[in-house]
């Protein structure tokens, strides 16, 4: 059997996690393009390389065969369920079919226009004649595909295609935004099939990939068999008894789906309010270059904070695109997949009331005349317990899948949403120091004008300034935990203590300095604000008054 | 209080002291702002550390509800040299107090940009905040405000000596019937009255035309700024609460899963922390509202000063037309020729010429009136050029001020928008880290990824 991958294998399937950095480190290490950055996208390649190598089951047969050996061979599938699912991720070796789809063209011909995708396929697989192939095919097709997969292959999950059906004058179906999204899907469908231990092997997958026309009409005719008996079944008949399993996949479904459904609508709103606030953003960067206008001074201040503010606007315009395009799409694939498994688990339950009535047909008749039990019966058995097998294996694969995607989806959000801040920081801060620079500038220049209380050695100043606090810092951090706040427990609580920090390291420096006063006022004011959980709320002003006084830069603090 | 030498004893004195905490913390930001060493601020601190609801009856005899606030007055020798600083000088004044003094002040220093008093009503809000005036948040804004004005009067070279204002500061009693003592009211009236006037200056004074253009576009700008900065606050509070449904909506999702449960319930959780981080994010900008809010009200008090010049400008030009006149009827006795048709040249022809003795008594009582609108003339000319020089004083050291003041607002501001932006970067962090516990092989026992 090709399921047994080695068991040895499974150790290797252990991916190096990226590692978290401290989370009060965190802010300091985002600031440069860095480790972090680099080692997260990293990641992201390891989960999508690993994507496609879901195969462990190189049978081919399974759908169409009913004998018993090949029932028997589901059930070892099942046993030995434990070591795939852990190799299920380690496992490229057995990867021997790779399709991508890409390259969408535009046709325009008397009747109609559409979009064709190159599929491209490279294979090592003996029921190929080549080991790479290349072909044309439109969405018509991928549903033709998808179709007869379905009726072909009634026991196995099938992946869902993207939505026919676009709302007309809402979406442009030729607009590139539109074509590259659905592409993408179209990918993600084809990959999902390639990479499926039975769909794989399906021959109408294999027209579909070499075929130069594709005949839709070409029947495979032996294959449909399977499906039909399925389709008409008693409807209405009562299950005796779901396997308890497949009534927990029910449920799971249901509020799986829900739960899908809220997260999309968040999302939507989520990108709604993002545009609106981008609308207002861009006003209010305008206002700030007409008022730099009107001005001599700071002219130059109000340019930089305008700039500023349009380059946030531009990151933000990023992150909603981002958002739109890969966020939403993955979404919307698995409320669709839903849909799926839920029809699937629907003709299990055919499946099964068909067994049972017969079954039940059988019994009556046989305590009549005491015919045995008739061949069909049993066949039907069998074909309910396939459905049961593959199903199950189906069904953990999808799991598998949805965890994998989701998490790169979510890591991916979050990602997203980092890099946006990221950019507005830089933004900010080189603001900040221009600005600073400026001001200190003015000061060295108008001398006289403010007060510097002898403002001998501010270098000193600053080295100790940048020290005590972060010597501080640790003291007080073991002393919060101590307390019982876990460190994450309040966004704000890092921030808060910085800040105190901040006060203490200049209550540490202030019988040094003649400015003793200052400090004074500094540092009541952080203990004021210290059970407030507001210190953030000073942070501005004291930063900006420390520099005022000493030209220190304050990012040596904040 | 307890009093000690050493920092510590100190700090628990000050960590004791909670309730009022967020008040004096801010008092002493906007101390530090306000240029010190003027000669007021170099003898005493100034604060208004608390605000209070009232509940009293008005002329009208009608039950009204007002607030009053605390000004403190510590004297600064006994703060600095004692070690054990003075109990505070304390005092109540009402909103409409500080309008009076700021009335006073307007009419009695008619060349000086008066720093402008908080808005009565909060203006410019977005959604969230409360348009009350009662409202605590508002009035603690407003008590910022009201020390602010403060600070800025005391430390104004002028101002800072007024006897009024330091009145205002440490007599509770007797200062109203005081400031009505002064009767500037009676300048008031006049004042008013030709200020509205639409005056026509023949020639006006290129610098304050263009100061006073300055100041409306400066208004125009700040308050279309304010607004803008409203809608804004708006917008990114709602971004931020609808993030906020990922938190219920993951923690409910993590309820039917194994492997991701616990990852999506604590990023949930994170996604609670983001949504509730914008309310403190917001107030904090109200700050940099304010600011600005201050200079939108400044533009005010500047055009009050071009108008006044306007005022003597014509005055003088009033004058001077009058003695141009006289001069005129002078000449028209002596030669005896009427350029202009006039009642007088009509009666001449009428009546005949006047008598010899009439034209003498005439002739001289022309020329005394000439000599006084010479010196009336002389007078406003004088009254003008002082008048310029002492506002063009001001205006320098109020362009000076607001240069600075703006733009340290604006890096406060930066400032805010870089520790939002720090905020937002953490919080993601930290959700990232929960998905990334998230577990990705289901049935390996060991098979956990951190």
């Amino acid at each position: 059997m090709s399921v047994g991958t080695p068991r040895g294998l499974a150790s290797s399937g252990q991916k190096p996690i990226t590692e978290i950095p401290h989370p009060l480190s965190a802010a300091e290490e985002s600031l440069s393009p860095g480790p972090d950055v680099s080692i997260s996208s990293g990641g992201d390649k390891d989960l999508e390389l690993t994507n496609g190598t879901l195969v462990e089951n190189s049978s081919p047969a399974s759908a169409s065969s009913t004998s018993t050996s090949a029932l028997l061979s589901r059930l070892q599938v099942e046993d030995n369920f434990e070591a795939d699912a852990a190799d299920l991720y380690a496992t490229t070796e057995t990867r021997d079919l790779f399709v991508t789809v890409d390259d969408p063209k535009k046709h325009v011909s008397t009747m109609e226009t559409y979009i064709t995708y190159r599929v491209s396929t490279k294979t090592t697989r003996i029921e190929f004649d080549l080991p790479e192939y290349s072909v044309r095919r439109r969405y018509q097709d991928f549903d033709w595909l998808r179709v007869k997969l379905e009726e072909t292959q009634p026991t196995n999950l099938i992946p869902p295609l993207p939505e026919k059906f676009v709302m007309k004058g809402v979406v442009d179906r030729f607009s590139e935004e539109f074509v590259e999204t659905r592409m993408k899907a179209l990918d993600k469908f084809l990959k999902r099939v390639a990479d499926h231990p039975v769909l794989s092997f399906n021959p109408h997958l294999n027209a579909f990939l070499t075929a130069k026309d594709l005949n839709k009409r070409q029947g495979l005719a032996l294959l449909t068999k399977m499906g039909e008996s399925v389709k008409h079944v008693a409807g209405g008949y009562k299950l005796r008894a779901r396997p308890p399993e497949f009534n927990a996949m029910g449920e799971y479904l249901d509020t799986f789906s829900q739960k899908l459904g809220t997260i999309d609508r968040i999302a939507q709103r989520i990108l709604r309010e993002q545009s609106e606030y981008l609308t207002e953003l861009r006003e209010y960067a305008s206002v700030y270059s007409s008022w730099a206008g009107s001005e001599e001074e700071l002219q130059r201040p109000l340019e930089g904070v305008a700039g500023c503010v349009t380059t946030c606007c531009g990151a933000l315009e990023d992150l909603s695109e981002n958002m739109s395009q890969d966020f939403l799409p993955v979404l919307r694939e698995y409320v669709l997949y839903t849909e799926t498994m839920k029809n699937v688990l629907r003709k299990r339950d055919q499946s099964q009331a068909e067994y049972e009535g017969r079954l039940e047909a059988a019994v009556l008749r046989k305590q009549e005349d005491r015919t045995p039990m008739p061949l069909e019966v049993e066949k039907c058995q069998d074909k309910m317990e396939c459905f049961n097998a593959d199903l199950k294996a189906d069904w953990e694969r999808w799991q598998c899948n949805k965890r994998q995607d989701f998490k790169q989806l979510l890591i991916g959000m979050a990602d997203k949403n980092i890099n946006y801040y990221e950019k507005c920081q830089t933004a900010w801060e080189s603001l900040v120091t221009v600005l600073q620079d400026k001001q200190t500038e003015d000061k060295t220049s108008i001398g006289s004008h403010v007060p510097r209380r002898s403002g001998k050695s501010p270098p000193l100043m600053t080295a100790s300034l940048v020290q005590a606090p972060w010597i501080l810092l640790d003291a007080l951090s073991d002393q919060r935990k101590a307390v019982g706040h876990s460190p994450h427990e309040d966004a704000g609580t890092c921030w808060e203590s910085r800040d105190l920090m901040v006060g203490m390291g200049m209550r540490a420096n202030r019988l040094k300095d003649r400015a003793a006063e200052t400090f004074d006022i500094f540092v009541n004011s952080f203990f004021h604000y210290i059970p407030g959980y507001k210190s953030s709320k000073l942070l501005g002003y004291t930063v900006y008054i420390l520099t005022k006084i000493y030209n220190i830069n304050i990012f040596f603090l904040a | 209080m307890i009093m000690a030498d050493s920092g510590s004893s100190e700090e628990a004195a000050v960590i004791g002291n909670t309730d009022i905490t967020s008040t004096e913390s801010e008092n002493n930001i906007i101390n530090t702002m306000v240029e010190r060493g003027t000669s007021l601020l170099k003898k005493m601190e100034i604060s208004v550390a608390e605000a209070e609801k009232r509940t009293g009856k008005n002329t009208v005899n009608m039950q009204e509800t007002y607030t009053v606030y605390l000004i403190e007055i510590r004297q600064a020798e006994s703060a600095t040299e004692g070690g054990t600083p003075a109990a505070p000088d304390t005092l109540w004044r009402r909103y409409s107090e500080f309008e009076l003094l700021r009335t006073y002040l307007l009419v009695t220093y008619p060349y000086i940009i008066i720093p402008p008093l908080p808005e009565k009503r909060a203006e410019f809000v977005w959604h969230k905040l409360s348009a009350d005036n009662l409202d605590p948040d508002f009035v603690e804004r407003r008590r910022v405000g009201l020390e602010n004005f403060l600070l800025r009067v005391a430390s104004h070279p002028v101002l800072s000596n007024d006897n009024i204002f330091f009145h205002f500061l440490t007599e509770e009693k007797g200062w109203r019937e005081a400031v009505l003592d002064t009767g500037f009211q009676d300048k008031v009236d006049s004042r008013l009255k030709s200020l509205s006037a639409m005056l026509r200056v023949k020639s006006p004074d290129r610098r304050f035309t263009a100061l006073k253009q300055y100041s409306d576009e400066l208004n125009a700008v700040v308050s279309q700024l304010l607004r803008v900065r409203a809608r804004v606050a708006d917008r990114l509070y709602g971004v931020y609460k609808v993030h906020g449904n990922y938190g219920r909506v993951f923690s409910e999702w993590s309820a039917i899963e194994k492997e991701m449960g616990d990852g999506l319930q604590s990023a949930g959780h994170h996604m609670d922390t983001y949504a509730a981080s914008i309310d403190d994010i917001l107030e904090e900008e109200e700050h940099y509202a304010d600011q600005l809010k201050e200079y939108l009200f400044y533009t005010d008090a500047v055009r009050s000063v071009c108008r006044k010049h306007e005022l003597m400008q014509y005055e003088l030009e009033m004058a001077s037309q009058d003695l141009a006149y006289k001069k005129q009827q002078k000449e028209e006795l002596v030669t005896g020729t009427v350029r202009i048709f006039s009642l007088k040249g009509m009666t001449s022809k009428l009546f005949g010429s006047e008598s010899q003795e009439q034209r003498e008594s005439r002739l001289s009582a022309l020329e005394q009136s000439i000599e006084e609108g010479i010196e009336a003339v002389m007078e406003k000319n004088t009254e003008c050029r002082d008048f310029v020089r002492a506002a063009w004083e001001d205006i320098e050291r109020f362009k000076e001020q607001k240069d600075k003041d703006l733009r340290e607002a604006l890096i406060s501001y930066a400032i805010m928008q870089i520790s939002m932006c720090k905020k937002g970067i953490q919080v993601w962090s930290n959700a990232k880290e929960c998905f990334n516990k998230i577990k990705l092989q289901s049935l390996l026992p060991n098979g956990s990824d951190i």
